[in-house]
């Protein structure tokens, strides 16, 4: 019998601990400490304990039911996975960051009030900003600070809510929020940063390339999924996230087109699959919210998984962009084969596993008459996520024009690491019961009818036929070196610009309000002067009936004075 | 495109895509099996929820179309969005990122 204690916890603790570990024990340590945190979370009771009073408000530290489950779990699965794939590091800040963000992302989860939340929250932030940094360049300080920054603000946000609501209602329970709540769209905004809303994304397409190998597999999974198992709980239904999220899966791609590093084009086609799991939420149904639950489940999977093919292209050839890349089948087929697995998942591919969790979303759209147009939205989203994730990343990569570089193929750990992400995307792409069984609500849906499949099957080919005409007839744009600008270009290069043009305005100012006033007590001085000398207007001698004259005036207007008074 | 880069293709197997009859069939594959797909709303009943869903090859035509629409507008995008790689900041030489390669 295993202890009901927080899984959470164990990798937290567990993580602190690594340093303390060498040599071969180190593999067992950094292998065993998820695998024992996920038989305790399978082992858990369902319900609330680990209450803990602070302040006269009770927190529940630790609370399963099946939305926190299956998040707790993917969470975990994700962890085994990462632990398998960084195994041959030797970078210890690298295994504590890791383990660390991932035990505060499994807490989080099971946090069953807003304090408690708010404490894992922050911790999220701040151990991941290590797997920027252990990049160890001045590049990756920076992009750290920026991801730091904002990853603590959602994070004070969410505390200000979360003060608010306890002020309001005297509880710090997080159930349902909704808009209306009192501090509600402090939450919202603090869940909408860490889950990439338009506007306030660019942080994930800016931060999650930069970081390393390993580093960004690890952070594709917990983050922005903390924030969509959030939203699922503290907003279903809210209808803003309806176009919010279709919004959210239509922009990104536009960018992933165009885009030269693959592992930024991943981090925009993330985006476009956080849009999906939003509108799930945004629809509320019991139908939608499997869906998100779902989606998150498979996305969780098969992103790490193409973003560890990606790795180990960086990790064996030195860089991503897919203007140096090509022909690389032949020196690492297995991660092709691997990578092309997680492009057929993502693209929703009949027997992977995107195919039964997108079109739960999609269908639970569709059954509302007036979503129709969310309809065509997702549609046009799932297209051009075959097009940019399916294609693009596979294509550029590992075949395209041979770039002439030879290569080993990635590490055995990282092989297996992507065989087992494989192995599960097709698992749950074929036999989806499972994972049904693990949602949150009964599950009464069929993915594989004639009509899903063959429907499905002619979107995405008709995608590839889009692509092959676009390649042949050379329309389709070639992969260039360069970056593009969104919307961080607002906080890097405009805002820096504006304080600087209104500081300079301010000093300008100064100096000429400096200038002016010295100039003008100059002229002053200099009149003064010149009426004080010998023919000035100060020491002419006046003649007295003048004088008689001015007192007499004066006095006169004196008295005037006090008679009006 | 990278002439810096270490080249050894002379003396290696071409690789299974080398052969351009490969390419080739691999097209003509995509072009019969859209063919295909397209014909086949001839042969089976559609459950569609929205209206639109039940035209005549609507996921064909519909997917067709937003790749291109996507494609042509991203290549308008680049005109205003695109920069130097040193746009923010000098771009720092590629190093090998961990320790163990």
């Amino acid at each position: 019998m295993l202890p009901d204690i927080n899984p959470g916890l164990i990798l937290l603790v567990g993580g602190l601990l690594v340093p303390l570990v060498r040599g071969a024990l180190r593999h067992v340590w950094l292998l065993g400490l998820p695998a024992l945190a996920l038989a305790v979370l399978i082992d858990l009771p369902h319900g609330v304990s680990g209450q803990v009073t602070i302040m006269g408000q009770t927190l529940e530290t630790l609370r399963v039911d099946s939305l926190s489950f299956v998040f707790s779990l993917i969470f975990l699965i994700a962890a085994l996975l990462m632990a398998v794939y960084a195994l041959h590091l030797r970078d210890t800040m690298q295994h504590v960051a890791g383990m660390v963000y991932a035990g505060a992302a499994v807490a989080a989860c099971l946090a069953g009030d807003l304090l408690t939340l708010f404490i894992y929250w922050e911790l999220t932030a701040v151990a991941s900003v290590f797997l920027i940094w252990a990049r160890r360049t001045e590049r990756a300080y920076r992009v750290g600070m920026r991801y730091l920054l904002i990853q603590v603000a959602s994070g004070l946000l969410l505390l200000a809510g979360a003060a608010v609501q306890a002020h309001e209602t005297g509880s710090l329970s997080f159930d349902h929020i909704g808009l209306d709540a009192p501090g509600g769209w402090l939450i919202f905004l603090a869940f909408g940063i860490k889950c990439a809303f338009p506007l306030l994304h660019n942080w994930l397409q800016d931060a999650y390339p930069e970081a390393t190998v390993t580093g960004t597999v690890v952070l594709s999974a917990f983050t922005t999924k903390l924030a969509v198992y959030a939203l699922a709980r503290g907003y279903a239904g809210t209808e803003h996230l309806i176009w919010i999220g279709a919004l959210m899966t239509a922009f990104p791609i536009f960018y992933a087109v165009i885009e030269n590093d693959l592992r930024r084009v991943l981090a925009y086609s993330l985006n476009n699959q956080l849009g999906f799991m939003v509108v799930g939420i945004g629809i509320g149904t019991e139908l939608a919210l499997n869906g998100t639950a779902a989606h998150a489940f498979c996305h969780i999977l098969y992103k790490a998984l193409l973003f560890m093919s990606m790795g180990a292209v960086l990790l064996r050839v030195g860089t991503v962009n897919g203007s140096e890349l090509g022909g690389l089948y032949k020196s690492m087929p297995w991660t092709t084969l691997f990578c092309v697995i997680g492009a057929a998942s993502i693209s929703a591919f009949p027997l992977f596993s995107g195919f039964v969790s997108k079109s739960m979303i999609i269908s639970a759209a569709a059954k509302q008459a007036e979503l129709w147009w969310v309809v065509a939205v997702l549609l046009f989203a799932s297209a051009g996520v075959f097009h940019h994730s399916g294609i693009k990343i596979p294509y550029f990569a590992f075949f395209a024009h041979d770039s002439g570089k030879r290569c080993r193929e990635a590490p055995m750990n990282m092989l297996i690491a992507m065989a087992i992400a494989a192995a599960l995307c097709i698992g749950i792409g074929v036999y989806p019961a499972p994972l049904y069984a693990l949602l949150p609500f009964a599950v009464d849906y069929a993915p594989y009818t004639l009509t899903h499949v063959m429907t499905q099957l002619q979107l995405l080919m008709f995608s590839a036929l889009a692509f092959t005409v676009m390649m042949r007839t050379g329309i389709y744009p070639p992969e260039l070196r360069s970056i593009n600008l969104d919307s961080d270009w607002l906080y890097r290069r405009a805002a820096p610009a504006l304080t600087a043009s209104v500081a300079a305005f301010f000093l300008q100012l100064q100096a000429f309000a400096r200038r002016g006033v010295n100039q003008a007590w100059r002229q002053l001085d200099a009149q003064v002067l010149s009426q004080a000398r010998p023919g000035g207007r100060l020491v002419t001698s006046w003649r007295s009936g003048t004088l008689v004259w001015w007192a007499t005036t004066v006095l006169g207007l004196i008295v005037l004075g006090g008679l009006l008074r | 495109m990278n002439a810096s880069g270490p080249r050894s293709t002379t003396d290696e197997a071409p690789g299974f895509f080398d052969h351009p009859g490969r390419i080739k069939a691999i097209v003509y594959g995509v072009y019969i099996t859209s063919a295909l797909l397209f014909f086949a709303d001839l042969a089976y009943h559609k459950h569609a929820y929205t209206p639109f869903e039940g035209w005549f090859g609507f996921h064909a035509w519909f997917g067709f179309i937003a790749c291109v629409a996507l494609v042509l507008a991203a290549k308008a995008m680049r005109r205003m969005v695109m920069r130097r790689e040193d746009y923010y900041e000098p771009a720092e030489p590629e190093t090998e990122l961990d320790d163990a390669a």
